[in-house]
């Protein structure tokens, strides 16, 4: 199967975010005065061919634990969706 | 332990103050190499460096990528027989992400790139960069970074103040760096990483020359053999 992989990075909560908070003083010069909380990460879009769906999370798993994601200060959070069969 | 007292300056594609360590070293007639980071073989030294740059273009985050050249394997292996390490700027994100040191470099509060000198304090004598540094001595060095707020669990930062591993600190907190942590130690200080640039304080005439004593410190620990064993375990 081929996947359409996509892996959310997020600051961790209770972790400071400075470009959120640079966002969110900056909305208010422009008239956007409800924001609240903007935290910044990272998206990582990729296809991905394994056996299943079960394999294919594993190994995006796998990838965030020794590269993708910094634990110390990141979670990541997978969406995966099967776009066709392997040829 | 080696009795190599040549020091290998890690070089990665986009480091970029690799030839200022090794002029700094030198100066204090410290014999050192740049060593290409695909290299596995570091035995032909007694100390590292991992300088400063943009190591990989740090790309993804700072020292990600850096962490899996085959020079940070034996990098590894060298620091956990006690060999000393220093980690500069990126060298201290490089560390970082590798797991040698505790803790993270995230983007500086207030989202500026920072390139000024600053006043440190040196918080604790215990590790190879500040052995022969007295714990309250203040040293001017330039920082140049837009990633070096410090940040690690409360657990962890527990630990590096009990310990005594915390080795340098900011008197104005630049960056935003939890308890104005500029620079840390391992739990046996033979691992050291700062974000100041003490090469670059190694004359009067760059504006400094504060860096010296943090740079004997480090040679005097490679000429004794080693650094974890012989580091003043004295917290301060």
């Amino acid at each position: 199967m081929i996947f359409s992989v996509a892996v959310e990075i997020r600051p961790l909560e209770g972790i400071a975010n400075p470009e959120g908070l640079t966002i969110e003083r900056a909305l208010p010069a422009l008239g956007f005065s409800g924001v609240r909380e903007v935290r910044v990460g990272k998206l990582l879009r990729f296809e991905l061919e394994a056996a299943d769906e079960h394999h294919a999370r594993h190994e995006v798993e796998q990838m965030c634990e020794h590269l993708l994601a910094n634990p110390v200060i990141e979670r990541a959070d997978i969406r995966l969706e099967a776009i066709g069969a392997t040829k | 332990m080696t009795h190599e007292t040549t020091v290998g300056v890690l070089c990665f594609p986009g480091s970029n103050c690799e030839h200022d360590v090794v002029a700094a070293l030198e100066g204090l007639g410290a014999p050192a190499r740049i060593v290409w980071h695909s290299d596995s073989d570091l035995s032909g030294f007694g100390g590292l460096v991992v300088p400063g740059g943009f190591a990989h273009g740090d790309y993804l985050r700072p020292g990600a990528i850096a962490r899996f050249s085959p020079a940070m394997d034996a990098l590894r292996d060298f620091a956990e027989r006690g060999g000393p390490v220093l980690g500069i700027c990126n060298g201290f994100q490089v560390l970082t992400e590798a797991g040698l040191l505790p803790g993270a470099l995230m983007r500086n509060a207030g989202m500026r790139f920072i390139c000024t000198t600053v006043e440190c304090e040196v918080a604790s004598s215990s590790s190879v960069l500040t052995a022969a540094v007295p714990a309250g001595t203040v040293l001017r060095l330039p920082v140049n970074h837009y990633e070096g707020n410090y940040t690690c669990s409360a657990g962890d930062l527990a630990e590096l103040e009990q310990n005594g591993q915390v080795v340098l600190r900011y008197r104005d907190n630049p960056n935003g760096s939890t308890g104005d942590i500029a620079g840390i130690a391992n739990r046996t200080g033979n691992v050291v990483g700062l974000m100041p640039h003490p090469e670059r304080a190694s004359s009067a005439l760059l504006g400094s020359a504060d860096g010296l004593p943090l740079l004997q410190s480090f040679v005097d620990a490679i000429a004794r053999g080693g650094g974890a064993s012989q580091a003043s375990r004295v917290a301060s």
